[in-house]
């Protein structure tokens, strides 16, 4: 390896919240799904991985949450929370909601809190904190079955800021909504982000998205996935509706998709 | 409407059950059928009423190998799915002979566990034997189908296997688990009395079947039949008793026990 493999501390020194080099990942059947991949991203930033279905978006997401382990290569993450009382580092929110049927909204957000043995039942409040966060306080003992499907993942969402992490990693959370709750989670999470200051990456096939959301965007090719582009949308905070029509945000994504077209070009038949 | 025709969905069983009823009385009123050929209902109902201290302590003691077969096959049941789940080996080791024993009729083996184990064990082991087998499927095929993403989510959070196992997989395996249950009432029921049946030579035995062999060999078809309808309410009562425990526990959150409209 042509560089040295940094620990936690020098990535923390570096203002890292995470490094990957040379990351590969193959199925067992054979598969090869994603890279060699090299990734810094910064302590606080919103990055966004884009690309085609299968591209390995989502396995690049699995191996920095830890879910499962690179073929080859490293994969470093800034632990820094504490663990007391059920702090984790990492927040990941699926595709789908993946809420607890059988449990209340308050239930489900204090799943990991109650994983971790947390000392205080309530996590000295951040469930409450969670909920109000994402703005559904006031259905905390309702079922996931009585919610809409913005709401449910607004739940998805409050479980995993309920550890107070570092990383949220969020895996194309809001692709099955309809545009207009989509628009709307978009901008809770922008405002999100501001106050919280989390690093956040974002997985996402949505060229508008990606670049609406983040400060980085990052195009990849389709399978095996690797880096083919990187756009930095420099447009000031905060972000807002304006934004969404501006002839900026057109030029961005208008450049953003030119670049993705390529990792397109295998899956005609698509 | 719809208020109209829940009524008529409740009346309509009553009426055909009232007109077969009324062609039977009929029947053999018209045709002077002897009782000890075929009993009109008056003359069953008026058995059941008379007989009441014989056959409701037979009542009993079926019950009561009922509910001991069914305890036995639902712990049994639940236990060994928890151990298959928790060791591959385990399962592929003896999962094979549960079948066995599912596949093998019980009235084959009921004579043998007769000759080997005290009849009442010999009763409840055979009303376990064919209660236990939907518990372990159902209950094996639910903690299998646990949502991959939530699964993922435990391990992210570093859940441990007691954990998982009681926080997901135990709550996520409860309808099947219940639908086996489910069958297992009733199927402990027909357990219960093929043994006793096959005990009943032996004339060893008090349960309701014992009473259907004894008086059939009595000639005392109304007794027989009152025996049968005592069985019969008997198992419909266990189900019904089941299904209403399962529409409790999963009235707040399953789809099968929701109305149509949320």
């Amino acid at each position: 390896m042509a560089e040295p493999v940094l620990s936690e501390t020098d990535i923390d020194a570096a203002g890292l919240a995470m490094r990957l080099r040379a990351v590969t990942k193959t199925y067992d059947n054979g598969v090869a799904a994603l890279g060699p991949l090299d990734l810094d991203v910064a302590k606080g930033e919103f990055v966004s991985l884009l690309g085609p279905s299968g591209c390995g978006k989502s396995t690049a997401l699995r191996l920095i949450a830890g879910l499962s382990a690179p073929t080859s290569g490293t994969v470093n993450v800034s632990h820094h929370a504490d663990r007391r009382d059920g702090r984790h580092p990492i927040g990941f929110v699926f595709q789908e909601p993946t809420l607890m049927p059988w449990a209340s909204v308050r239930e489900n957000v204090r799943l990991p809190l109650k994983l971790a043995h947390a000392t205080s039942a309530d996590g000295g409040g951040r469930i409450e904190q969670a909920l109000a966060q994402v703005g559904l306080s006031e259905f905390a003992d309702a079922y996931p079955r009585e919610l809409s499907g913005g709401m449910k993942m607004r739940v998805s969402l409050a479980r995993a800021l309920v550890t107070d992490p570092d990383i949220l990693l969020l895996d194309e959370p809001f692709a099955a909504l309809d545009e207009i709750t989509r628009f709307r989670l978009n901008n809770d999470l922008l405002d999100l982000w501001r106050k919280l200051h989390k690093t956040i990456i974002f997985v996402t096939h949505s060229v508008f998205e990606s670049v609406y959301l983040s400060q980085r965007v990052l195009v990849m090719t389709g399978r095996p996935g690797r880096l083919a582009s990187e756009f930095r949308i420099t447009t000031a905070e905060p972000r807002g509706e304006a934004f969404r029509t501006s002839a900026e945000y057109a030029g961005y994504c208008r450049e953003v998709s030119g670049a993705l077209a390529p990792s397109y070009a295998g899956q005609r038949s698509a | 409407m719809t208020a109209f025709q829940n009524v008529g969905r409740m009346l309509m069983p009553i009426a055909v059950l009232a007109a077969v009823l009324g062609f039977w009385e009929f029947l053999v009123r018209v045709n002077d059928i002897q009782p000890y050929v075929l009993p009109s209902p008056h003359l069953v109902f008026q058995t059941l009423v008379n007989d009441w201290p014989v056959l409701s302590e037979s009542l009993g003691v079926t019950l009561l190998t009922t509910l001991e077969g069914f305890v036995a096959a639902a712990v049994g049941g639940i236990a060994l799915a928890l151990l298959f789940n928790q060791s591959k080996w385990l399962e592929y080791s003896l999962f094979p002979y549960a079948v066995v024993l599912q596949v093998t009729p019980v009235i084959a083996i009921a004579p043998l566990l007769l000759i080997y184990l005290p009849q009442q064990t010999a009763v409840i082991v055979c009303a376990w034997i064919v209660g236990f087998f939907p518990v372990l499927s159902n209950t094996t095929l639910g903690l299998n189908s646990v949502d991959r993403n939530l699964a993922g989510l435990f391990q992210l959070y570093g859940a441990s296997r007691l954990q998982t196992l009681r926080y997901l997989k135990l709550p996520a395996a409860l309808p099947y688990m219940l639908g086996g249950l489910r069958i297992a009432g009733g199927l402990s029921l027909i357990g219960a009395v093929v043994a006793e049946i096959a005990a009943g030579t032996a004339g060893a035995g008090s349960g309701l079947a014992f009473r259907i062999a004894e008086s059939g060999y009595r000639l005392n078809i109304p007794r027989m039949f009152a025996a049968l309808l005592l069985l019969s309410v008997a198992g419909i009562v266990i189900y019904g008793l089941l299904a209403l425990v399962s529409h409790l526990v999963l009235r707040r959150w399953h789809e099968s026990a929701l109305g149509k409209e949320n």
